[in-house]
């Protein structure tokens, strides 16, 4: 019958009645794996060789900055060579793993399978990328690189457009600072109206979520078309006496505030509700008024919580900017297709498009780098 | 003549849960009255009430013979008088030590920056963490934390302090330097209204022990009758049961 506990304590009916005898792991091989990663390879490296080949001819046909392109080539089909050569790695390892399971020397053969798989990967990660890079410059090539002329010619994305487009980027700036600064005081106003306890507050309460649905609920673009062009036709009191250029960026920049006051109140709002009642209480009990725990407590705690998701607000405001080339003000964008019509080249749009990069890309990485060090402070404690 | 801090008849319920069912309760000036209880019998609702952090929908408090409960009271007045700590400590995590304390005094009793910081100082040199008065509460363990929280209560010079089981989430070996403060303040004639699970404490420290059982005072007196001659059955079986857990 079954064992009984080793010291007799009447645990027998948890301990296992036995031990059960440890059984080899069986070998498992990877030989189909293996070699369908060495074909694949080798079709990977001649299928990027013949795009990169096939991009390198357009290069010949069309005129203007080949060197950065040359160089790019010429080290992805260097690069690619790795690929089949890997996959040669990734077949003799799971040959050398079979032979050794032969011989029964079964650590070994598991060790040249994990050696296999290892290789497997490295094909699939250098593989995957070349081809994908390579065919996006196939892309480029194509119709003897017309695709390249029309969107990347140097020509009209820079060297003969820099001076417009800088100077539509300057007012692209200029409202995103202006904005994001009105909204931040806006938004927090919102967010606590919104927030404000007892019944007496309700209809000022539910004003404020009408104001947050709708301007949420709307597009971007149809709040500022209908702000912008309705406010200036109606003749709007305060903006009217503004000179024309004037009224149209104080106007934008309204329609930016209402679009983006609303997001942001809810981020607030989020960050507000986040701070754990007992503050409160421990405030009030000092004999801090609501508005003194607001202030000296609960905001400060939630704006330091809600960093990232502000800053993430504003690289999408600063990119919206764009939208007002709509309703006419002088912005990149808007200067960007009054070269590509002159030109009859998209080339400008892709500079203007670089301009914003140049900002939002610096610009993400650092609230990525913010909420990271934010995740590693909250988890250390 | 009446006692210090009153409680007459007090009710508090949340939503169909009575909480507290009539609390008769005095406490007189530099008394130190200990609340004990099982868990959920209104204990900490009860400080809760009397610093009005809850509103009691039932009976009066009163402090020196005014009424604080009800309408018409000034809280933030109110609060100022009467100091309480909490079971979490609740400091504000993004305050320095010495900010957290200094907070109320500037702000409250419009003290100015330089006196409440020096007062700040005077009560954490007093406990010692002087030399932690720069650092973020999150730096200190949770007893020095809790004694922070203390003083920074202390710091309004509040003339009732409550303390709603200060030592309730406290590692074992933390749990005495936060008694011994508290036992100071009992020594200096403090008075305390204090909810704890602490029975070797309560039984040392307390003027006066009161039992709670289901919201009401089931059985209150001197701290040696309650603990040696318990006259309520109910009284009997919570103390039988900490006996049983070691805890007294």
């Amino acid at each position: 019958m079954g064992s009984t506990g080793v010291d007799g304590s009447g645990l027998t009916g948890i301990a296992p009645p036995g031990a059960r005898p440890r059984r080899a792991a069986p070998f498992q091989g990877n030989l189909l794996a293996s070699s369908v990663t060495a074909a694949a390879a080798v079709v990977i490296a001649g299928l990027t060789w013949w795009m990169l080949w096939y991009f390198d001819r357009s290069l010949q046909v069309a005129h203007g900055q080949l060197v950065v392109a040359r160089v790019i080539e010429v080290a992805l089909g260097v690069t690619v060579l790795a690929v089949p050569w890997y996959g040669l790695l990734a077949l003799a390892a799971s040959l050398r793993g079979r032979r050794l399971a032969a011989r029964e020397a079964f650590a070994d053969a598991r060790m040249a399978i994990e050696d296999s798989r290892d290789h497997i990967w490295v094909v699939v990660g250098i593989g995957l990328t070349a081809l994908i890079v390579a065919f996006l410059a196939f892309l480029l090539a194509g119709n003897n690189g017309s695709v390249r002329h029309v969107m990347l010619d140097w020509t009209y994305m820079w060297r003969r457009t820099h001076t417009g487009l800088l100077r539509g980027f300057w007012l692209n700036i200029k409202l995103f600072v202006v904005a994001e600064v009105l909204v931040l005081p806006w938004s927090l106003l919102v967010a606590i109206v919104r927030m404000l306890p007892g019944r007496a507050c309700a209809p000022v309460r539910i004003l404020a979520i009408t104001y947050i649905d709708v301007f949420r609920g709307v597009p971007a673009i149809i709040t500022i078309y209908l702000i912008v062009f309705g406010f200036s036709l109606a003749k709007v009191p305060v903006f009217k006496s503004l000179s024309p250029d004037n009224q149209l960026f104080w106007l934008g920049i309204l329609a930016l505030v209402l679009v983006y006051g609303a997001y942001v109140a809810e981020v607030y709002r989020a960050g507000l509700e986040s701070i754990h009642w007992s503050q409160t209480a421990a405030a009030r009990s000092l004999g801090l008024s609501q508005m003194q725990t607001l202030r000296h407590v609960v905001v400060p705690q939630a704006v330091r919580r809600i960093v990232p998701p502000l800053l993430n607000d504003f690289v999408a405001l600063q990119k919206d900017t764009a939208l007002l080339s709509i309703v006419g003000l002088l912005e990149i964008l808007n200067i960007a297709s009054q070269y590509k019509n002159q030109f009859f080249n998209l080339s400008p749009v892709t500079g203007a498009a670089m301009c914003f990069l140049v900002i939002t890309i610096p610009f993400t990485r650092f609230v990525d780098y913010l909420i990271k060090r934010d995740r590693a402070r909250t988890q250390a404690q | 003549m009446t006692a210090f801090l009153e409680l007459r008849d007090v009710h508090k319920r949340f939503g169909h849960l009575e909480v507290l069912r009539g609390i008769d309760l005095d406490v007189e000036e530099h008394q130190v009255v200990c609340l004990i209880g099982p868990s959920g019998c209104g204990k900490s609702t009860l400080l809760r009430c009397v610093n009005a952090l809850e509103t009691i929908e039932g009976g009066e408090i009163r402090i020196d013979g005014e009424r604080v409960s009800g309408r018409g009271v000034n809280l933030n007045a109110l609060r100022a008088d009467v100091g309480i700590v909490f079971q979490s400590f609740n400091l504000f995590p993004h305050m320095s030590v010495v900010q957290n304390v200094a907070l109320a005094p500037h702000k409250v009793l419009k003290l100015s920056k330089k006196e409440a910081l020096q007062r700040a100082d005077t009560l954490l040199a007093r406990i010692g963490l002087l030399e932690k008065r720069d650092d973020y509460p999150d730096r200190l363990s949770g007893g020095q934390q809790q004694r922070v929280a203390i003083v920074r209560a202390l710091a309004m010079q509040p003339r009732v302090l409550l303390l709603d089981e200060v030592t309730s989430a406290l590692d074992p070996e933390l749990v005495a330097e936060v008694l011994t403060l508290v036992s100071e303040l009992a020594l200096e004639s403090m008075t305390m209204l204090i909810a704890t699970h602490e029975m070797g404490f309560a039984k040392q420290v307390a003027n006066k022990v009161a039992f709670l059982y289901a919201g009401k005072i089931e059985e209150e007196g001197p701290s040696e009758q309650i603990f040696s001659d318990p006259q309520r059955e109910r009284t009997r079986n919570f103390l039988r049961s900490i006996i049983e857990a070691k805890r007294l």
